[in-house]
């Protein structure tokens, strides 16, 4: 069995349903991308894997208990979430944030252990932000920021790593730089790993498990070679498209078609 | 190997570790030293002035019954009421602001004063209360205004903004229904009801000491047991569930507990205006440390009331000038320094 699933899980906000009845497992050891449209429910059911949001009915299970009713920092040091918004504290610095994923493996009689020191220089050095440490995290650029606060998830230790969309709002270099972080953290430590991503071509390229949502329901869920197709995107994201071999990696690779192309199938239709 | 530049970690083999932020630490001591001569300053000034040595001496038990009955009976419960209020302000002012992460979102302009204050004047101006039941008021007012706020800005748990905005209107509220007390007072109530407003050491006794003592006993150790959880919580709600905070438990704790110092210290003062805004601001600018300085702001807060209270004395004679004036007016010429300042910085 695997360690986090979702079982017949209803999400909702207030009355407005986002998901009923939806059942998801993320393989061990994989790195699993959830994709979809706008609005489809990935980052919900991200929120309700990470227990964010509580299921109106059934549950996500973590490690065959129901997660709602574990104790908090148990389950914190078991799973951690990368939110899409955090806020960095006036005045903290590299060091001090990534201290604060600590957290759950600390008390009051143990503050800051030897450990604690070490992890956390561990976490900002595979996240090279080491050289960063003394600097106030208000200075840095965009992608340096994503990469101080993966360093702060990693100093967390958990074998399950959840990321709501951690490459948004970052320039094509960076988005490239924190997926190859994301890989790297996978294949080197063994780590499970579940975001939630706009660009299919990044799932395809970089997931080894994808689940592709629409309307709250899975439509398809495998390794990206054996399920990315035209028909796929296209009942997914309602788009035309061609699907090539990514001359790089090999993986698929969706190319949009071209509007006059959708214009006159649209009409042909 | 260290990663902070200004923070040490003890350990013991035992496996015990405490972090120590070395300036904060230093802050306090020097703090707590300045409200200490602050209070010293103050039992030796008024009509009959004593030396801080022989002030030292009579708290000692040394003094001359003449000395001890000035010291101990008059003016040493006054100290302990200023620092214990000015501890309780600074304290509840630097939860709320971290609770709201915004430094607007203290007491003061949250309406919870001016509750206080409609408690208080509903027993002068509608009872002709004794001072003792203008307590009650004060703190029954403070306490109903807290869980009104909590209540109106409840949404899936109370976020910063929406707290601050439900204070505000709270606030205005609270205002207009004292202003329209006053209105229906008669001279000798309105009177009292405007000494009361302004916010007085003036006349405390040991009666006032106990019951603030007692509670800031009990509270003190609850909220510094969730103050980690609350350092945690400044980076957003996600993250801190995400580190295991149980953030709406923390929360709800930390704000009974805010509203339970700063009804208590209004109803044994009066509204002492900008304490709970200033100090955690202060505070926080003398350590230089990121969270929400619970300590540093208690400090600060004792040590601001009682240095402001020897200051009025000292410049208006004793009790012509209400301490509430003078850290009224520091408040103020405070609040305005930080909104430039902010809008400089781009914030605002």
């Amino acid at each position: 069995m695997n360690r986090l699933s979702a079982e017949n899980v209803t999400l909702a906000y207030d009355q407005r349903v986002i998901a009923e009845e939806l059942s998801v497992e993320i393989p061990d050891n994989s790195f699993t991308v959830i994709v979809g449209p706008n609005a489809c429910g990935k980052s919900t059911l991200l929120r309700a894997l990470s227990r964010m949001l509580k299921p109106h009915q059934g549950r996500v299970l973590l490690d065959g208990q129901a997660i709602q009713s574990m104790p908090a920092k148990k389950v914190a040091r078991t799973l951690g979430l990368l939110p899409q918004s955090s806020i960095a504290p006036d005045g903290i610095t590299v060091a001090d944030l990534v201290g604060r994923g600590r957290y759950p493996h600390q008390g009051l009689l143990r503050q800051w252990s030897a450990e604690d020191e070490r992890v956390v220089q561990e976490s900002m050095r595979q996240t090279g932000v080491a050289e960063l440490a003394e600097r106030y995290v208000d200075e840095l650029s965009g992608g340096q920021r994503q990469r101080v606060w993966i360093a702060m998830a990693l100093a967390q230790q958990t074998p399950l790593l959840l990321l709501d969309e951690p490459t948004t709002y970052l320039d094509i270099q960076h988005q490239i730089d924190v997926l190859d972080l994301c890989a790297e953290l996978h294949e080197t430590q063994g780590r499970t790993l579940v975001a939630v991503l706009h660009d299919l071509n990044h799932a395809a390229r970089y997931a080894t498990h994808l689940i592709a949502l629409r309307g709250g329901t899975v439509i398809a869920e495998g390794a990206p070679n054996d399920i990315v197709t035209a028909e796929l995107v296209e009942e997914v994201f309602g788009l035309r498209c061609q699907v090539i071999d990514d001359p790089e990696t090999g993986t698929p690779l969706v190319v949009p078609a071209a509007r006059k192309v959708r214009a006159e199938r649209a009409t042909a239709a | 190997m260290k990663t902070h530049s200004r923070s040490r970690a003890v350990r013991t083999p035992g496996g015990l570790s405490l972090h120590v932020d070395l300036r904060a630490l230093t802050v306090v001591v020097l703090l707590l030293a300045a409200a200490g001569a602050a209070g010293i300053a103050l039992i030796g000034t008024g009509d009959a002035k004593i030396p801080a040595a022989d002030v030292l001496r009579t708290l000692a038990g040394n003094g001359t019954a003449y000395q001890d009955f000035i010291v101990n009976e008059l003016r040493l419960p006054r100290v302990l009421v200023g620092l214990l209020v000015g501890a309780s302000l600074g304290l509840g002012g630097a939860l709320f602001q971290s609770i709201s992460r915004n430094p607007l979102g203290s007491p003061d302009v949250l309406g919870l004063s001016q509750g206080s204050t409609a408690g208080a004047l509903v027993v002068i101006v509608l009872m002709s209360g004794s001072a003792a039941q203008v307590t009650v008021g004060a703190l029954v007012g403070g306490l109903a205004t807290g869980l009104a706020i909590y209540v109106l800005a409840w949404k899936q748990g109370v976020h910063g903004y929406r707290l601050v905005l439900v204070g505000i209107g709270v606030n205005a509220i609270m205002t207009a229904v004292n202003g329209y007390l006053l209105t229906k007072a008669d001279l000798v109530d309105a009177t009292r009801a405007v000494v009361w407003m302004t916010g007085s050491l003036g006349g405390r006794d040991w009666e006032q000491v106990w019951p603030l003592l007692g509670l800031c006993a009990v509270l003190l150790p609850l909220v510094l047991a969730n103050a980690r959880g609350l350092r945690m919580m400044e980076m957003g709600d996600d993250i801190s569930n995400a580190l295991g905070v149980r953030v709406q438990r923390v929360r709800l704790l930390l704000m009974v507990s805010a509203v339970l110092l700063t009804a208590a210290a209004t109803a044994a003062a009066g509204p002492v205006s900008f304490v709970a805004l200033t100090a955690p601001q202060l505070a926080r600018r003398l350590t230089r440390s990121p969270g929400p300085n619970l300590v540093p702001s208690l400090c600060m807060g004792a040590a601001l009331l009682v240095a402001a209270d020897w200051a009025s004395q000292r410049a208006f004679g004793a009790d012509q000038l209400p301490v509430g004036v003078v850290t009224g007016v520091l408040g103020g010429a405070y609040l305005l320094w930080l909104l430039v300042a902010e809008r400089r910085a781009g914030r605002i």
